[in-house]
């Protein structure tokens, strides 16, 4: 090796560089061999279902019928289908909706101040209160969902409570579907969106936080100027795992309402099973799974733009 | 080192993988020819079906040395049940050689390639002549063909509580000739036993297809028009009797003649009907189907041995009257044989023993059906099995199938939304029905459709 280099700057700067190009080559794929396998089992169960998702929505593949023994290509046909389908519009803004109210606002805000409340708690109390929250976020989805379900029916848990301090009952899951989907998925959601916030506000420097308060600067002030900023990239970390996670919440609403009544609470995720297993037409339903895709991709282009090193 | 122990473990973990797959594509040459794979639905209280064909197993396997008969019983709901057996057709391994076939899902699954024509081995099977006509037909394709043999059958009609009747001064047994007749017995009931329900039609999303053949279907089959044109296969829009039918949901459910909206879109409301409120007397008038006398039967789900002293029948009559008097709906079940079947005559061969007439008949009063082979239907422990079973097989005349195309699970939906927003007073009849109708032609496109009068 150090005769090749003491042989002239000539052969150095040509053979060295290629060499090291062929080197460098080498250990980058001695360094991909191992995740061979795991790239090919991701592209096969990860990206295979993605791609032929994608595929089956230009098609008209059913459960039954003609079109399941001889599937063919339709275009843009299930696409045309679903804009002039009067419960797609609807569907798209109650998934909206959905996400904006209940994993952006809902599971952000209460999230945020259950973690900055737990820091000045004293130990049993933020035992307790990070015990009861996390219950939430430790129970299987289905066992979730019909907690909530019997919390919000007509004879459940609410009523009863509501009944017992003389307040009108009211049947939520009839009346106001959405409210209570949103409301059960803060609540089931919180838990995520605190541990978060607490790993963020425990690396906050103490110093930033006392100078603040020696220049004179109120709580909403430190919180507004100081805290927010200098967590923002969990902020938008955790705003794009909420967001994903929530605009794929099926068990949840399936369980507490079903869609309904009507389709008052049927969000995209419900109207594709809808499409697809009740009604046997698994392209349509891809196609509306597609959609989901691009609204999930849409918000994951926003956070990662507020990600972005160069604008810190 | 580590580096390469770590590439062992994750070839070590693919080999795993594949291996898995491998061991599948085994068990399909283990699901050869001397394997029977029968599916068949179980799920909640309907366990009937998975008693039948264990004893049918047992027998078949005792006469037929070296075969063995693999039942799979599918845990689902019937629209899950449909899902999944679809599912199973996709896969050779999992494709079933004998399965429980809904006669409304007959002629899309043979438009899916997914069943075997049985007419050469109909053909020499004597027993099929017992067979009713209107029941073989329920096992038709479209191609003319019989994919499918009937277990048993359902019809439709009025279930009343005379106790009730007797309270309110309404003279039983009771007989009504229209749609007025039932609307002023449920007023007369409402106004002398006010905290009793009047009458219950299933209505809504709620109660899923219920609501399209139980509710809907029962009102317009006894008006002048239908849902779909048999003759030039097209959906039927714009019709009087449709929109006649929305009229009636919206009566009983305006003048508070049936439950409240918010009780009639609970998905357990049938079986509060069948549990509590027709066993309580907290309901005077059911529209409901034949085999709800099977569960207050000793071995049903809601055990009430009163109930042939207290409930009695009376067919759904035409709107007003008119011929033939009196309408039903009727689904009911068949065995069929799979496309894939790589056993078919084993596999007709178990069907005609599951169905033969001893079988048919203990599965016929197990299952609350009704018979649809003549030695049957005729036979005194069929009778007697059952009192309710005469009134509803003398309704078979009356009785009508749904239009069983790959389109009607989506336009029985869009029935349940017409009914839903006319019972919860969000359209009227006349909007819902033009509602339905766009719907109906989103679906089937405008060279589906055809208007009536």
């Amino acid at each position: 090796m150090t005769t090749t280099l003491d042989t002239g700057p000539d052969v150095s700067r040509s053979a060295a560089p290629r060499s090291d190009r062929a080197r460098r080559a080498g250990r980058t794929a001695g360094r991909l061999l191992p995740m061979g396998p795991a790239l090919v089992l991701l592209a096969i169960f990860m990206a295979g279902p993605v791609v032929w998702s994608f595929y089956g929505s230009f098609t008209d593949a059913a459960l039954t019928g003609a079109a399941a023994q001889n599937t063919s290509w339709v275009g843009l046909d299930n696409y045309t289908g679903l804009f002039a389908d009067p419960n797609f519009p609807k569907s798209v803004w109650l998934t909206v909706i959905f996400v904006l109210t209940s994993a952006i606002i809902g599971q952000n805000v209460l999230g945020l101040t259950l973690a900055m409340l737990m820091r000045q708690a004293t130990g049993v109390v933020r035992a307790a209160v990070g015990t009861l929250v996390v219950t939430a976020w430790v129970l299987p989805e289905i066992v979730a969902a019909f907690a909530a379900y019997a919390f919000f029916h007509a004879d459940g848990t609410l009523n009863a409570l509501l009944g017992a301090v003389g307040l009108g009952e009211s049947n939520w899951l009839y009346d106001f579907p959405m409210l209570a989907v949103i409301i059960a998925n803060v609540w089931r959601g919180a838990a995520f969106s605190m541990m978060v916030y607490a790993a963020a506000l425990a690396n906050l420097p103490p110093d930033v936080t006392e100078a603040a308060t020696v220049d004179g600067a109120s709580g909403p002030k430190r919180l507004l100027y100081v805290t927010l900023p200098m967590i923002r990239r969990s902020i938008s970390t955790n705003f794009m795992l909420t967001t994903l996670m929530t605009l794929q919440v099926f068990t949840l609403i399936y369980v507490m309402t079903a869609g309904g009544p009507g389709t008052d609470s049927s969000t995209l995720p419900l109207l594709a099973y809808q499409e697809a297993f009740s009604f046997g037409r698994i392209g349509y339903g891809t196609a509306i799974a597609t959609i989901m895709l691009l609204i999930g991709a849409v918000f994951s282009v926003v956070y990662i733009r507020m990600l972005r090193p160069e604008v810190d | 080192m580590r580096l390469r122990a770590g590439l062992a473990a994750s070839i070590a973990a693919s080999m795993v993988i594949m291996a898995g797959c491998g061991s599948d594509s085994g068990e399909a040459e283990g699901g050869g020819s001397d394997t029977l794979r029968v599916v068949y639905q179980k799920f909640g209280n309907f366990t009937q079906a998975d008693e039948h064909f264990t004893q049918v197993k047992q027998d078949f396997e005792a006469e037929h040395d070296g075969i063995t008969v693999e039942l799979v019983p599918i845990e689902a709901s019937q629209n899950d049940y449909f899902t999944k057996l679809a599912l199973m057709h996709g896969s050779e391994s999992t494709a079933p050689d004998v399965m429980y076939e809904d006669t409304f899902m007959i002629k899309s699954d043979v438009d899916a390639g997914y069943l075997l024509p049985l007419d050469d081995y109909l053909a020499e099977w004597e027993d099929w002549d017992q067979f009713y006509d209107n029941a073989k037909n329920a096992g038709l394709g479209d191609d003319g063909s019989t994919y499918g043999v009937p277990m048993g059958t359902d019809t439709r009609a009025l279930w009343y509580n005379t106790e009730l009747f007797e309270q309110a001064g309404i003279p039983v047994p009771w007989e009504p000739t229209s749609w007025d007749d039932v609307l002023e017995t449920a007023r007369t009931l409402k106004q002398e036993l006010p905290d009793v329900i009047p009458l219950n039609v299933y209505s809504g999303k709620a109660m899923g297809e219920a609501s399209s053949m139980q509710g809907f279907e029962m009102l317009l089959y006894g008006t002048e028009d239908r849902l779909y044109d048999e003759e030039s296969q097209k959906w039927v829009v714009g019709s009087q009797g449709f929109i006649d039918s929305l009229e009636f949901i919206r009566t009983i459910y305006d003048e508070g003649l049936a439950p409240t909206p918010q009780q009639a879109l609970d998905p357990n409301l049938g079986a509060t009907v069948t549990s509590q409120w027709l066993p309580n007397g907290e309901l005077a008038i059911a529209l409901d189907g034949s085999w709800q006398a099977g569960n207050w039967l000793e071995s049903g789900e809601a055990p009430w041995p009163g109930w042939n002293d207290v409930m009695a029948n009376a067919a759904m009559p035409t709107q007003n009257g008119q011929d033939p008097g009196a309408v039903s709906m009727s689904g009911g079940w068949t065995l069929a044989v799979g496309a894939g079947s790589k056993a078919p005559d084993l596999a007709f061969e178990f069907i005609t023993m599951a169905l033969n007439k001893e079988n048919s008949l203990s599965y016929d009063v197990e299952a609350s059906q009704i018979a649809v082979r003549q030695d049957v239907a005729e036979d005194p422990e069929y009778t007697e099995a059952n009192p309710s079973f005469e009134f509803f097989s003398e309704i078979v005349e009356f009785t009508h199938f749904r239009p069983a195309t790959s389109d009607y699970p989506q336009i029985s939906n869009e029935i349940q939304v017409a009914m839903e927003s006319v019972m919860t007073g969000q359209q009227s009849p006349e909007e819902a029905a033009a509602a339905y109708d766009s719907a109906v032609e989103r679906i089937v496109g405008p060279d589906g459709v055809v208007s009536a009068g």
